[in-house]
């Protein structure tokens, strides 16, 4: 059919069916990159706004005679924090709640004769003039054995831990972006050198060297929307096996898998983008190469 | 339209191929382009349609000095010029039509125009029926009559045909010679090398005459001066035994 076929015989060139797995590969690469760093950050959001806004009153059991009894030392405690400016609730955690959190790591036979913490659940609200460091001297002050912990520690290291992941899926998609250019740059000189009486003839007959490059445009647009279609086909394979694998787990232990739809959204993208950037640099390469011609 | 002055033109470090050509094309001229084989017939006409620039000298066309121009001045004047190729150079991936139509993309024409006035011009030049066969598949003949429609489709202002009829037989030969007549008659400045003494005959033209890399201009209707008979001719001794080289043929 008239206008369905390129005026260079590229289609017909080897490099292509090696450019669709080179950009397959590296779709699939950067997918799953991203996707991890995306269920990180997740992960640490999701936690993050669990806990911020959220403190616990540890109370550790003390054999020592001179202190008031665990239970007589918690009621104390409760009263305080009740009678604090900005605290909305404060809960002690059931017994039996403590006793599950631990048994997966303890058992039951040693948690049975073991002293435990008595735990008590705080919320701030939120805009309230209230005062961590101020309430924490006072705990420790009132109630021997009493300690806030708000989890700036353990936020901090998540945070951390997420930051790192980011930067590392970001690494991976610009070493992979990278090296797609860089296929890119060498399918098309491979085809310009290959075609070279072609161009030769187009450029004899007017062709402008934007006209020869949006010929290659148009070719390695094809070539990496199929790399692009084949990479997140696979990529997608591997995050739902993952999410199935990670579903027989027990909850708590794994991270929660499941990518939200803006998340899968941005995932698709990545193929768009990266056709985008081979188009980008088919039509600098020939540019390049052909302005360099006499 | 073209000017020739003190052109010189040699193939890397080889012999001048083309020496000292002055030359004048008025607009709306027709030239035949004749001359002894590898007398430099198809490289003067490669200056012209600029796919090379000469040694020395200079060349303007339509009224640019080609030295001067910049690289993306070139493809509009190109444009202006069709060519016919004594090797066709039609792309093989492409059929007739496609091949044809190629100017006219180049120019953004509409495809739907595109494909009328290709289809035309194919039927015109007897390739009707072989709209869709690609290059490789046509004889020598049409694919000639393929470059040929490909070279006018677009109307050019110059039109440069090297041995445009060298494959076909007296009458599509004629009928070709007519196309370009009458594109001739609508203002296009022709320029065609040819061997045919039949054509230059019939069509009343001046020649450009080259002979070892040096042109001269011949008035129209002037006689072509008969070639001498060839005297003692003697073949390659390899040629002239009686047995072949290879040993002796099957009976
Ligand atoms: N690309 C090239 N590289 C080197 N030498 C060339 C090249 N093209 C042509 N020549 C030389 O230039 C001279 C003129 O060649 P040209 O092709 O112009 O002759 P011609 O008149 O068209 O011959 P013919 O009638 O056989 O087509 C020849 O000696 C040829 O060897
Ligand atoms: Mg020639």
């Amino acid at each position: 059919m008239i206008g369905q076929r390129l005026d260079l015989p590229l289609a017909e060139d080897s490099t292509g069916r090696f450019l669709v797995w080179i950009m397959a590969v590296m779709i699939y690469l950067a997918i799953v990159a991203l996707a991890g760093s995306m269920v990180l950050a997740g992960m640490a959001g999701r936690w993050e706004s669990g806990l911020t806004g959220r403190l616990t009153v540890q109370i550790a059991p003390m054999p020592d005679e001179s202190v008031p009894p665990l239970a007589q030392r918690t009621e104390v405690t409760l009263a305080l924090l009740r009678s604090t400016h900005g605290i909305t609730r404060a809960e002690q955690v059931a017994a039996a709640a403590t006793h599950k959190l631990l048994e997966p790591w303890l058992g039951n036979a040693l948690l049975d004769d073991l002293p435990l913490p008595a735990l008590i659940d705080v919320e701030v609200g939120s805009g309230a003039g209230f005062d961590a460091a101020a309430l924490a001297e006072r705990l420790a002050g009132a109630v021997p054995g009493a300690r806030l912990d708000n989890h700036a520690a353990w936020l901090a290291d998540l945070r951390i831990l997420a930051h790192t992941a980011q930067l590392v899926a970001l690494a991976v998609v610009v070493l992979v972006g990278g090296a797609a250019v860089a296929s890119v740059v060498f399918a098309v000189r491979t085809g310009l050198a290959i075609h070279s009486p072609v161009v030769e003839l187009l450029h004899i007959m007017g062709a402008t060297d934007a006209y020869v490059a949006r010929q290659f445009q148009t070719h390695i647009a094809g070539l990496a929307l199929r790399g692009g279609a084949v990479g997140l086909g696979l990529a997608a394979i591997t995050l739902l096996a993952l999410r199935l694998a990670a579903g027989d787990t027990p909850v708590g232990l794994m991270p929660d898998m499941t990518l939200g739809l803006r998340e899968w959204l941005a995932l698709i993208t990545v193929p768009l983008v990266a056709t985008a950037l081979a188009v980008l640099t088919a039509r600098w390469t020939v540019l390049r190469v052909l302005t360099r011609m006499p | 339209m073209i000017r020739f002055e003190n052109i010189g033109l040699r193939y890397g470090s080889g012999p001048e191929a083309l020496r000292d050509i002055n030359l004048t094309l008025e607009p709306g001229s027709f030239h035949f382009l004749t001359g002894a084989s590898g007398a430099g017939k198809s490289s003067l006409l490669r200056l012209m349609y600029l796919g090379l620039r000469p040694s020395r000298g200079v060349i303007s066309v339509f009224g640019h000095d080609v030295a001067a121009l910049k690289r993306a001045d070139f493809p509009v004047l190109r444009r202006q010029i069709g060519v016919v190729f004594q090797n066709f150079r039609l792309l093989d991936h492409l059929s007739a039509l496609d091949n044809v139509a190629l100017p006219l993309r180049m120019a953004g024409v509409g495809e739907a125009e595109i494909r009328e006035h290709v289809v035309e011009l194919l039927h015109w030049v007897g390739l009707g029926d072989a709209l869709d066969a690609k290059p490789p598949t046509l004889s020598g003949g049409q694919q000639q009559r393929v470059a040929i429609a490909r070279s006018v489709i677009a109307r050019p202002r110059l039109l440069l045909a090297d041995e445009p009829t060298g494959n076909v037989d007296d009458s599509i030969g004629m009928r070709l010679l007519y196309l370009f007549e009458e594109l001739h008659k609508l203002g296009t400045t022709v320029v065609i090398a040819t061997h045919n003494e039949g054509l230059i005959a019939r069509f009343v033209h001046p020649r450009l005459h080259l002979e070892r890399g040096t042109l001269s201009v011949i008035a129209a209707g002037t006689p072509i001066a008969p070639l001498p008979m060839p005297t003692a001719m003697v073949l390659p001794a390899g040629l002239a035994t009686s047995q072949s080289l290879t040993g002796s043929w099957l009976t």
